[in-house]
């Protein structure tokens, strides 16, 4: 497998896997070296890649293992981490502006979600994928995924009508 | 009513029974500019998910191929490296062999046991050549077995003739 046809295969879904890595890290820095991390042992295992069924199912749970193991190492070593610092280079100035406050509450509020719910909700609700998926990347029943992702939903609404109404910004 | 439609959507996203599909059109609502009071929440919710849906992973990913092929260079070295000291190693062995095979070099006693040898060894070629006086005998014998296939050599002669006649006939 060449390096072209490698990238074209990964790239339909590095984004993904960085959101992913970002939403359980919450650091940017800590988020690149995750994904880059989780490429480089794609490209390692390059030759076994074409006998996945579906490549991206399997990064998502590798890099759902790989943050995760990363965090427990993390608390091990009791470290802080840096809190989120968005640098988007591709959403415009005007649509930053107009979102920041809100959406700022919003990402704080999910920092706050359990590990499992978080990335529940950042499957779903960000990257769209259908409950089938999701299944396979955690390797849990339907169910369990729509139970979780309802209270994560609640949570999350719950905890933002409260910043609302008492506009504790 | 419009307003209708999704406020049971909500109820449906809120409990995790939604489609993607009218995850969509909840998306599609809350991007608009003004939404009922009720429902300010969901706004910055779901404009958070289409917010950070946009984030890219810009960092470069370095993928090395040469990596394994260093490798191999480098087992290609070592082997020219060992057959090179494997020639010198028995040039030298050559050398040192032929320097201590001249007659000078050797010491009062080894002087002593090459004589001998040289000895023994001429007893043993003495005796070789009475063997070889008797091997004159055989030489005779063999001579006069020559001569019988001379005359064996006659009767070819005889069949050639007879079938010749036999031909003829």
């Amino acid at each position: 497998m060449t390096q072209a046809e490698f990238l074209n295969i990964v790239m339909p879904f590095k984004d993904k896997v960085f959101r992913l890595a970002k939403r359980i890290l919450v650091s940017q820095e800590e988020a690149e070296d995750a994904t880059q991390e989780i490429l480089l042992k794609l490209w390692k295992n390059k030759l076994k890649i074409s006998e996945y069924k579906n490549v991206e199912a399997f990064s998502m749970t590798m890099t759902k293992n790989f943050c995760l193991d990363k965090l427990k190492s993390k608390h091990s070593q009791n470290l802080k981490i840096v809190h989120s610092n968005y640098q988007d280079k591709n959403v415009s100035l005007q649509k930053q502006v107009e979102l920041n406050d809100s959406v700022d509450w919003v990402s704080k509020i999910m920092e706050e979600l359990p590990e499992q719910q978080k990335i529940i909700l950042q499957l779903r609700d960000i990257e769209q994928y259908d409950f089938e998926e999701i299944g396979k990347m955690l390797d849990m029943n339907q169910t369990a995924i729509r139970v979780a992702l309802s209270r994560a939903r609640k949570t999350l609404r719950e905890k933002l009508t409260k910043t609302h109404s008492y506009g504790v910004k | 009513m419009v307003l209708n439609s999704i406020e049971k959507l909500i109820e449906k996203y809120d409990n995790g029974e939604t489609t993607l599909k009218e995850e969509q059109q909840l998306k599609d609502y809350f991007s608009q500019e003004t939404v009922p009071q009720h429902l300010e929440v969901y706004k910055s919710m779901f404009q958070y998910f289409l917010y950070t849906h946009e984030e890219q992973f810009t960092k470069d990913v370095p993928l090395k191929s040469k990596k394994t092929y260093s490798l191999y260079q480098w087992i290609s070295v070592a082997a020219v490296a060992v057959v090179m000291l494997g020639i010198f190693t028995q040039f030298d062995v050559f050398q040192t062999q032929t320097s201590t095979q001249t007659l000078a070099g050797l010491t009062p006693q080894e002087r002593a046991e090459y004589e001998e040898a040289k000895e023994v060894l001429a007893l043993f070629s003495s005796k070789f050549s009475k063997g070889t006086n008797n091997l004159t005998a055989l030489n005779m014998v063999s001579n006069n077995f020559d001569k019988g296939t001379d005359n064996i050599a006659y009767f070819g002669e005889i069949a050639n003739t007879t079938n010749k006649i036999l031909k003829t006939n």
